[in-house]
């Protein structure tokens, strides 16, 4: 049987991962856990079948587009595919870039072609040089065609993608990767209490989750809790450029200047609903904060699967590799994140 | 083991096992003295396992073996009946808020107990 890429035939025998074959033909993918789990080897079909192995791991989407796992897939009959990272970045481009409050921008950018994403999910935004850097999604679908897709960037002294988007002028061309994450909306109960909890950068994804929950019709109550360092560092700023909570719903403040801890907040928050068990919670900030809002949740009586969590870690911490054939999905399991917190 | 099986069957298979681990799970890590072993534990993880436990314990698909718990609990030190008395305890709990009839409840504990051994290395 045949294996065609790039314009290359590979004979392979049956029982062959894709992975196998162009190693062993000298082709190499950045495979690194060669078991289905970190997506650095995503390649995509163009003629054939892989099986059903490399592509039931992935997301519908990412399965109707012809994704899958070379480290999983055994072909049973010649297949031709492409190497993923030549289009795992859609076109799109800077619409604005504007301050938010200190050391942050908002910044909105216009996809070139339709991108299916829900207000809180993570994408990785690929900057001209091969910078890649993943942010959450602070906007509505709806809003995107018009408005682009907003995301609050924390601007790191030194950071590369931060220092590239604050110099960006309108039109500029950047690449979007494919949206992830589970940290949105989900309309399949409308009725139940929604706990939304954060600090810094993860408010504003926080936000537009509220908007669509509002936008669903959402019925049940809505409870924001925003943390933030103090009135110095405080968050929010001016009402034009923090996050944009619904007009219906007031955060509550929470500063560490007033010796306020969020994950006590939080849970006191949860602890005050006539039955905690049913509410849904959505957390976005650092990893430390949102493992212990999301300890104090579970505690307090609320299932994991009802807690959904977007964690930011600055990109000093989590360099995150931008290897031309890592597709966005391989970015966004990484560990890290960028955004800040 | 057909009283086992039929226990795990009983109480909805995997889906309500995992919503018993989280009980279970959540009770071991509000005693002070189990839950300085879970510190800095993948929770999802942790539950995951807990599940599996369970299961085991429930006569259910085995896929916990005694020797993955010898392993895993070996590097913790200071392990002793007590916590594995205190851990069978939160099962029975567990399973008695969730309408086990206590007879059930008491075969189970017994599966657990097998697994002692395994958890205190000796």
């Amino acid at each position: 049987m045949r294996l065609t890429v790039s314009g290359d035939d590979l004979e392979f025998h049956q029982g062959e991962t894709v992975l196998h074959v162009l190693t062993r033909h000298g082709i190499p993918l950045p495979a690194v856990c060669r078991a289905g789990l970190c997506h650095a080897c995503l390649l995509r079909v163009v003629h054939g079948d892989p099986g059903p192995a490399g592509r039931t791991v992935l997301d519908d989407a990412m399965q109707a587009d012809g994704y899958f796992l070379a480290c999983l897939a055994r072909p049973a009959s010649d297949l031709t595919v492409a190497l993923a990272g030549a289009d795992a970045f859609a076109p799109a481009e800077v619409l604005s870039v504007r301050p938010a409050g200190s050391g942050v921008l908002r910044v909105r950018i216009r996809p070139r072609r339709r991108l299916d994403f829900r207000a809180g999910q993570h994408v990785a935004l690929q900057a001209p040089g091969g910078i890649v850097r993943v942010y959450s999604i602070a906007s509505l679908p709806a809003e995107a065609r018009d408005e682009g897709i907003e995301f609050h960037v924390r601007l790191y002294p030194g950071g590369a993608m931060s220092d590239w988007l604050a110099r960006a002028n309108r039109g500029d061309a950047i690449g979007l990767g494919r949206p992830g994450g589970s940290c949105y909306y989900r309309p399949d109960d409308p009725s139940c209490p929604l706990l939304l909890a954060g600090t810094g950068t993860g408010l504003a994804p926080l936000a537009a989750i509220a908007r669509d929950a509002v936008g669903h019709g959402h019925a049940g109550p809505i409870i924001a809790v925003q943390g933030g360092a103090g009135p110095g560092g405080r968050v929010g700023g001016p009402p034009t450029a923090g996050p944009a909570w619904p007009s219906a719903i007031r955060p509550r403040a929470c500063l560490l200047s007033r010796g306020e801890d969020i994950v006590t907040a939080v849970a006191a928050e949860l602890a005050d609903l006539p039955r905690p068990a049913d509410a849904r919670a959505y957390l976005c900030g650092s990893p430390q904060v949102v493992a212990g809002m999301r300890r104090a949740l579970f505690m307090g009586g609320l299932s994991l699967r009802r807690i959904h969590c977007d964690e930011f870690a600055p990109a000093a911490t989590a360099p995150i590799p931008a290897a031309p054939a890592s597709a966005a999905h391989t970015v966004t399991a990484a560990a890290g994140r960028a955004g800040g917190g | 083991m057909t009283t086992q099986i039929s226990l795990y069957d009983r109480l909805g298979g995997a889906p309500a096992i995992s919503a018993a681990a989280e009980i279970f799970y959540r009770k071991v890590l509000a005693d002070p003295a189990l839950v300085r072993y879970f510190d800095d534990v993948d929770m999802d993880g942790q539950v995951a396992k807990q599940a599996a436990f369970l299961c085991m314990a429930l006569g259910g698909p085995a896929a916990y073996t005694g020797r993955d718990l010898r392993t895993a609990h070996a590097p913790l030190s200071g392990l002793t009946d007590r916590h594995v008395d205190l851990v069978i305890g939160y099962l029975a709990e567990t399973l008695s808020e969730l309408g086990v009839p206590v007879s059930d409840i008491e075969a189970v504990g017994a599966t657990a107990n097998t697994v002692r051994d395994d958890i205190l290395n000796r």
